[in-house]
């Protein structure tokens, strides 16, 4: 059943620091395969940067982030390779059509380019593959760039707010797409403010400025 | 090579279908260089002298109009993170939106270059110099610029500021170029200073796509 190797992606201690301002230190976390771990928090808590650091666009001021044990700053590329990142942008080209555009990070992810169709059809936006972007809703713009993380088989999704825009109907199609990825073994971090429905999921709680203990332990499972 | 040819493919549609940017920096090059004659005179001989400058001096102005826009739209829309968070190498990145940026607003100059020739007066014997000189140094430019281009992102007027930090490094390109249509003008080998100018592009290829990955890098923290 499992497509992934069983993994463990942890941070021990991490700290980091945006314009001289500590935005959380001392912070560990734990993510087995076909898992989910759920960041929530006010505004300004570090959710987005500890996604940011856990993808590699980040360097931690403190800490470091390991992969089944060894640390990922030693192979940088092993590491993006087996990540798939979704910030706020949905990095879409408006005068692009859909498919174009899935077709793209298909070929950045050393996809074929016959699954961005696929992926399209997954999402719903089959009958719009040929439509070019820019006449896409907002929702449908983001279901688009969602496409990504069904390109390529990489094991850990990192999602910022992967849900913002969407209709209710979309929103289960995505927590669709997390069930199915943690069913075959695969690991997903995301970021959210309303609540999306993950399996085995734990969630780690920032608060702005928080300063933990020295002795932090992993966050514990609800 | 995957990812280099679907960003080369994809910046060359978006480029096309847009149309604008890239007619607009070979009319400005064409437009810029016309002035010449009405700013120093339609005097023949005057013209022959200066037009292997006006056009390295337009040009250069010209692929620095244009490289502002290297990364900022990737920058803006969330491409660029997306790109450095794949598994594709940022040299591989690097490189293939310069070639398409050299291919939209460095080629064309080239092809454009004969036109201008004859209207600034450019004795004949100059031109294949003139034009070896710029297909040899534009890509300098624009690889040099590139490295420009990622260190101003997310600044406000970074296209000023660009101009401010490439146009001082691209002054051995200007010469040597003019160097090569000059020297093939007075019936002298241009060889030596088409050699010089190949040495660059090799130098800039080699080290200026490591620069703007350590710039990119930078800009998307």
């Amino acid at each position: 059943m499992s497509a992934f190797a069983a993994s463990r992606f942890t941070g021990a201690g991490l700290g980091c620091v945006r314009g001289e301002r500590i935005v959380f230190q001392g912070l560990s976390f734990e993510v087995a395969g076909g898992t989910a771990l759920t960041l929530i928090g006010p505004n300004g808590a570090g959710k987005s940067s500890l996604l940011r650091l856990m993808a590699g666009l980040l360097a931690p001021a403190a800490g470091k982030l390991l992969w089944n044990g060894a640390p990922v700053a030693d192979d940088p590329d092993a590491h993006r390779a087996r990540l798939r990142w979704l910030g706020h942008g949905d990095g879409i080209k408006p005068g692009l059509s859909a498919l174009e555009n899935a077709a793209f990070w298909a070929a950045l992810a050393g996809a074929p380019g016959e699954a961005a169709l696929g992926a399209l059809q997954r999402m719903g936006l089959g009958p719009l593959a040929e439509t070019p972007a820019r006449f896409l809703s907002q929702g449908q713009r983001r279901r688009l760039a969602l496409t990504r993380l069904l390109l390529g088989g990489a094991a850990l999704w990192l999602l910022d707010e992967p849900t913002v825009g969407l209709d209710a109907g979309s929103v289960a199609v995505v927590e669709a797409l997390l069930a199915d990825h943690c069913r075959a073994g695969g690991m997903v971090v995301l970021a959210t403010h309303v609540p999306i429905a993950v399996p085995a999921g734990q969630v780690l709680e920032l608060t702005p400025a928080a300063v933990p203990p020295p002795s932090h332990s992993p966050s514990p499972s609800p | 090579m995957n990812a280099f040819r679907a960003i080369l493919v994809r910046d060359l549609r978006l480029a096309l279908r847009q149309g604008g940017d890239a007619a607009a920096v070979v009319l400005f090059f064409v437009l810029a260089a016309s002035l010449f004659p009405f700013g120093v005179g339609p005097e023949p001989n005057l013209l022959a002298r200066v037009a292997a400058g006006v056009i390295w001096v337009t040009a250069l102005l010209a692929v620095m109009l244009g490289l502002d826009r290297l990364f900022l739209a990737d920058h803006e829309d969330g491409s660029l993170e997306g790109m450095v968070a794949s598994p594709a190498p940022m040299l591989v990145i690097v490189l293939a939106k310069c070639l398409a940026q050299w291919l939209l607003s460095g080629l064309p100059l080239v092809l454009a270059t004969p036109i201008l020739a004859i209207f600034l007066q450019l004795p004949a014997e100059g031109l294949p110099a003139l034009l070896g000189a710029l297909l040899l140094g534009t890509p300098t430019l624009v690889l040099v610029g590139a490295i420009g281009a990622a260190l101003v992102l997310g600044a406000r007027r970074g296209g000023v500021l660009l101009a401010l930090l490439v146009l001082p490094l691209t002054v051995p390109v200007l010469i040597f170029g003019v160097a090569a249509a000059d020297a093939a003008i007075a019936g002298l080998p241009a060889r030596p200073h088409l050699l010089v100018l190949g040495a660059m592009l090799l130098a800039a290829l080699a080290a200026a796509p490591f620069a703007a990955a350590a710039a990119l890098r930078q800009a998307v923290e």
